[in-house]
């Protein structure tokens, strides 16, 4: 009964989210387009279908992984398992399982990341198969997985998130100029399209963890900012993986 | 020959009147003869004959289910590395009992039909109507309706976007525990609506520039570098408090029905227009919505 109220909740919730976005698009193509939409009927169950499918994927995160990952994110981080490895206060270096985690979860939930998987698709198809759906997954997933472990270095040590940042757009500009021309749209790209439904929660719990338990941090200006890095590291990760596809292809022939 | 074998046959008969090749074409009708009744034998007996070679019911019912299946098959497999992260910190790291297995088995059922069903209705749905849509502003070359729609669609999803709701209260904590703004409840609550409407205004911003991008064909990599060089400047002005939040804002926008159609918006329109290439224009619209926010928020903070 509370599972079934749960599913009811969710699913208004969603199709309050859809709302604005069905409005503006039927509303121009009625007003401004003029003409019927094309297979209207299939498009109308296509949508009945994101928002049924997208309603029991958060419903059934929010009843099994997320409680879950939010647990382990706070027990990860809390002083009295981080100091029984050494007795004495905690070093960065005794976070070690910190940092596997953030890179584990980083690359698994972004694997499962519903809106990269579109893209993916769509990439695939416009490069006529040049890019591989599960490529580009890989190759995002491991830029959010390095982003979110290096994020959660940059917490428990303290170091001030501009600097990152910055130095990762340096890297991402040098990039732009040796990458393949016809990958540097879709890698800006991939680095906001990463940060939906299932990693924002489970990296924010983190974020929030470490801060709240590493001294001398504040969890309202350190716990934000991991986003930023699960954004930045996967356009850098998709370019290298590019370039790596055309050393290759060099290498071969 | 195999199409009409009887009209060659006609043909042959008729001009068998020389004598000394006669025997010759005989020889060549006879053959053509057993050709065509082969053809016609095999065109008759391929009916009945195959359907009962063909494979049994069952593995058609079995591949047709799989067919059906195939998408909760894929679901299961991208959501593998989830489960297997959370046993092996649960029974390795932590060492710990898991909590209501059945509850677990439940939501993770839940996940995978959900993700299935999800990327149906992307192929069926999602998908189709950005790029119809994107055509039909193409055919009907009305450059402003297109921004004016671009504009709507990207500041329509981002207003009422909750994650977005919940940072932007956030965000209001933070400014009054730092003695920003006064720490009252309506405040905090105006300066919360302001930043939501502050993200929302970029987003709307940035599909418009998106768009205009791939409609002119700018290069996008130099428009990337302006807005990071316009990050790094800002940055060194921006209230502290406010840092952390803008950069976290600019991925908080892009949600999971956005980015696909906004992803077939861009790639339609760079199809749709003749010396744009959709590999190259196509894409993009979605990092400058995760770009402009971070400006946008800085300015924001800044000014108030």
């Amino acid at each position: 009964m509370e599972l079934l109220q749960n599913i009811l909740n969710t699913l208004l919730n969603t199709m309050r989210d859809v709302m604005p976005i069905a409005a503006v698009i039927f509303g121009f193509q009625l007003f401004v387009i003029r003409r019927p939409i094309p297979k209207v009927k299939q498009v109308c169950i296509g949508f009945v279908y994101v928002v049924l499918g997208l309603s029991l994927f958060l419903v059934g995160l929010e009843r099994a992984l997320f409680p879950l990952g939010r647990l382990m994110a706070e027990q990860l981080t809390d002083p009295a398992f981080v100091a029984n490895a050494s007795g004495l206060a905690a070093s960065w270096r005794d976070y070690y399982w910190v940092y596997v985690f953030a890179f584990m979860i980083g690359y698994s939930t972004t694997i499962a990341e519903p809106s990269l998987i579109a893209v993916a698709i769509k990439a695939n198809q416009v490069s006529a198969g040049a890019i591989s759906v599960w490529g580009l997954r890989n190759a995002v997933a491991l830029g959010v997985a390095i982003g979110i472990a290096l994020g959660s270095y940059r917490i428990v040590v303290g170091h001030p998130i501009h600097y990152y940042i910055i130095s990762g757009y340096v890297v991402v500009v040098i990039q732009t100029t040796f990458a393949p021309k016809s990958i540097v749209p879709l890698a800006y790209d991939s680095g906001g399209v990463t940060t939906s439904t299932v990693t924002v929660p489970l990296v924010a719990a983190l974020g929030l963890g470490l801060a709240e338990n590493v001294p001398g941090r504040n969890p309202l200006i350190d716990g934000f900012g991991l986003i930023a890095f699960a954004s930045l590291f996967p356009i850098i990760s998709v370019m290298a993986y590019a370039q790596l596809s055309k050393l290759r292809a060099r290498h071969k022939e | 020959m195999k199409e009409c074998p009887f009209l060659l046959l006609s043909t042959l008969t008729t001009s068998t009147k020389n004598s000394a090749a006669e025997k010759h074409n005989t020889l060549r009708a006879k053959a053509v003869l057993l050709h065509a009744k082969e053809v016609v034998n095999a065109q008759y007996s391929s009916k009945k004959p195959q359907r009962l070679i063909s494979p049994p019911y069952y593995a058609v019912m079995l591949r047709g289910l799989y067919k059906a299946l195939r998408p909760v098959f894929d679901s299961m497999r991208d959501l593998l590395p989830i489960i297997a992260v959370i046993l092996f910190f649960q029974l390795f790291v932590l060492q710990q009992e898991l909590p209501n297995v059945l509850d677990l088995a439940v939501g993770i059922v839940f996940v995978v039909l959900g993700l299935a069903f999800f990327l149906i209705g992307l192929e069926m749905g999602l998908f189709p109507i950005g790029e119809s849509l994107a055509q039909a502003f193409a055919r009907k070359g009305s450059v402003t309706w297109l921004l004016i729609f671009a504009f709507a669609l990207g500041f329509g999803t981002t207003v009422a976007e909750p994650a977005l709701i919940a940072v932007a209260n956030e965000a209001a904590q933070v400014a009054a525990n730092a003695n920003a703004i006064d720490s009252s409840i309506e405040s905090q609550r105006s300066y919360a609506n302001g930043l939501r409407y502050t993200v929302a205004l970029a987003v709307g911003f940035a599909i418009v520039i998106g768009v205009l991008r791939i409609l002119r064909g700018w290069p996008i990599h130099i428009m990337i570098i302006i807005g990071y060089l316009s990050v790094v400047v800002m940055t060194g002005f921006a209230p502290k408090e406010i840092i952390g939040i803008a950069y976290d804002s600019g991925g908080v926008t892009t949600s999971t029905i956005t980015v696909p159609l906004v992803t077939a918006l861009g790639v339609g329109l760079a199809s749709a227009i003749k010396e744009r290439n959709p590999m190259l224009d196509g894409f993009g619209l979605i990092a400058f919505a995760s770009l402009t926010p971070i400006i946008f928020v800085m300015a924001y903070g800044l000014l108030v």
